[in-house]
């Protein structure tokens, strides 16, 4: 866990940097800290590793004072990824990804098989092993970046919009990466961004700072996006606060409504009956293994109901879909509902639009 | 126009000057390496020194080399040795700016994340920022190179040896004698020539990461 005790920055010139932080980040969580620029975020995060030091205050690191830590010692066990890289241009990829475990002095051969395995994690190919940095693409290099912070497994890793200098395409398969990344490897991050959506997305939680490094926020992003703090985190969360919130919730999390449900063979009146209670025109059609087979209006149906009177859903959601892609799926059927359905396509329920309300609100 | 009997007559004459032109040339490079790289240094970690260093040595640099090789004299007489020194000092400005500013061709993003990575200031220098430095530092030492190369040809007025003495003992002061006059000149000219490019081979090899750039 890093922890800041009431630190502030006051920079030799004068300006306050950080303002009287108190802020804990927890172990195996991802703590993005976004705010415009000026804010202090960037020197928050560079205060861990004492790149920057703090004027007072105390900053630990699993319990100990970074301050009576030798600095080069700590910034061994803490990964580094800056969005301008800093990879080493005269060296190759492997020996920049073996820079740390060069410094703590792993073996050869320990050395080549962990380089070896974390050019596969990142997704890079093989071949880039012995090739200097400038013969990669951006997107590579941001790979290499992250690959030579994690050699030698660091604990923690502070990353300064990592994703920041790659276009949105390749932004976006870096940061699910990213998600996926963490998920198997569980670090302490600090991730330094000034982009709201990103945070939203990275964070486990967020810390959003205001110019004079003043801390005006510091939630989970859901949290937050229900009830700012105030004004400034409003302003700064921009429009569409509860589109982004739908964003971060899984279907899983809101019970779904069982609606008008019929199989093969069910009478006309008892259709009628369903859909009426529903307040309905239209009927689910469901098969006696509970396989969806699509929906059908009430007035097209004969004497009784077939498999082939349904029509198909175009979109249908699982358990860990977004609320998001569920409204987009009400507001692209004719039926104005979210399906959902298992792995196996079992109907699960549906969504409707008052359910996502009652949630949101 | 030219006596090649003469040449076929003193080709040990003419083998000694290029040696000993060159050993006066690698001789103040070197030692003016060993000097302007830690001054570089000094200056850049202390930007307080980096006015006063360049000052020096471009003062120094002002002084006509003939007047610097009779300033020497009542020092270190009418030797090799003046010569050297005096030669070393001309080194110092170039290189001493060749190396400042190959370290701070070092982009900061890389000493950035060379300390955040863990590296201590010694190590930082050695393994990142001089491997960094070099094409800058090398493109000085050609300079330095070629230029000393010139100077040591004047070097003959002081008579420290060298082609120069073709060019001037066995030419100008024998009636304007024009075979070793150019002689000297040619050699002196292919001197330049496969010292500069034996430099760039020099830097070919020792940064192979800068190729293709």
């Amino acid at each position: 866990m890093i922890s800041f005790d009431h630190v502030t920055k006051r920079f030799d010139d004068g300006t306050v940097g950080v303002a009287d932080l108190s802020l804990d980040v927890p172990e195996g969580q991802v703590v993005v800290l976004v705010g415009p620029s000026g804010c202090g975020k960037t020197t928050t995060m560079r205060m861990v590793n004492r790149m920057i030091e703090p004027t007072e205050g105390t900053i630990t690191v699993d319990g100990r004072d970074v301050m009576a830590t030798d600095p080069a010692e700590l910034r061994r066990r803490i990964g580094y990824v800056i969005q301008q890289i800093g990879l080493f241009p005269h060296r190759t990829i492997a020996e920049n990804i073996a820079t740390v475990p060069g410094l703590i002095g792993w073996d050869r051969a320990r050395t080549a098989e962990r380089v070896r395995e974390l050019i596969a994690t990142v997704g890079l190919p093989e071949g880039v092993a012995d090739r200097y940095p400038h013969q990669l693409s951006g997107g590579q290099r941001q790979r290499v970046g992250v690959a030579r912070a994690l050699a030698a497994d660091p604990p923690i890793m502070l990353m300064d919009e990592p994703f920041g200098a790659v276009d949105p395409i390749v932004r976006t398969r870096l940061q699910d990466e990213f998600l996926r990344l963490q998920a198997a490897v569980r670090k302490t991050i600090v991730f330094v961004t000034h982009d709201i959506d990103e945070a939203i997305r990275m964070g486990d939680r967020i810390a959003i700072f205001r110019e004079g490094g003043h801390l005006e926020q510091f939630d989970t992003p859901t949290a937050i996006l229900a009830e700012p703090a105030n004004d400034f985190v409003t302003d700064f969360l921009g429009a569409e606060r509860g589109l982004k919130r739908l964003a971060l919730i899984p279907v899983s999390d809101v019970k779904a409504d069982p609606g008008p449900l019929v199989r093969p063979g069910d009478p006309r009146d008892r259709v009628q009956q369903v859909a009426a209670t529903e307040g309905t025109d239209w009927v689910v059609v469901v098969d006696a293994d509970r396989r969806l087979c699509g929906w059908a209006y009430v007035d097209e149906l004969g004497e009784q109901v077939e498999v082939t009177d349904a029509r198909p859903f175009s979109l249908r959601v699982f358990a860990d879909d977004s609320l998001r892609k569920a409204l987009d799926s009400m507001v692209t059927s004719r039926t104005g509902v979210a399906v959902r359905v298992s792995g196996d396509d079992r109907y699960e329920g549906m969504l409707t639009q008052d359910i996502l309300t009652r949630e949101i609100v | 126009m030219i006596d090649w009997a003469w040449i076929g007559r003193h080709t040990d004459d003419i083998w000694s000057a290029t040696r000993e032109h060159l050993v006066l040339t690698a001789l103040p490079v070197l030692l003016g390496l060993i000097l302007a790289v830690p001054l570089g240094i000094l200056a850049t970690r202390t930007p307080r020194l980096a006015t006063p260093v360049l000052a020096v040595s471009g003062v120094l640099y002002t002084i006509p080399a003939l007047a610097m090789f009779v300033f020497m004299i009542p020092f270190t007489g009418l030797t090799v040795t003046s010569a050297v020194i005096a030669l070393t000092i001309y080194t110092l400005i170039v290189l001493v700016r060749a190396t400042i500013d190959g370290l701070a061709s070092v982009p900061r993003d890389v000493r950035e994340a060379a300390e955040a990575m863990g590296y201590r200031s010694a190590a930082r220098l050695l393994r990142v920022e001089l491997p960094l430095a070099l094409p800058v530092l090398i493109a000085g030492i050609r300079i330095a190179t070629v230029s000393t190369i010139g100077l040591v040809a004047i070097g003959v007025i002081i008579n420290v040896g060298g082609l120069g003495r073709l060019v001037y003992s066995l030419g100008f002061q024998r009636n304007f004698f024009m075979t070793p006059i150019w002689t000297g000149l040619a050699l002196i000219v292919a001197l330049s020539v496969v010292a500069d490019l034996a430099l760039i081979a020099v830097e070919r090899r020792l940064t192979p990461w800068s190729r293709g750039r």
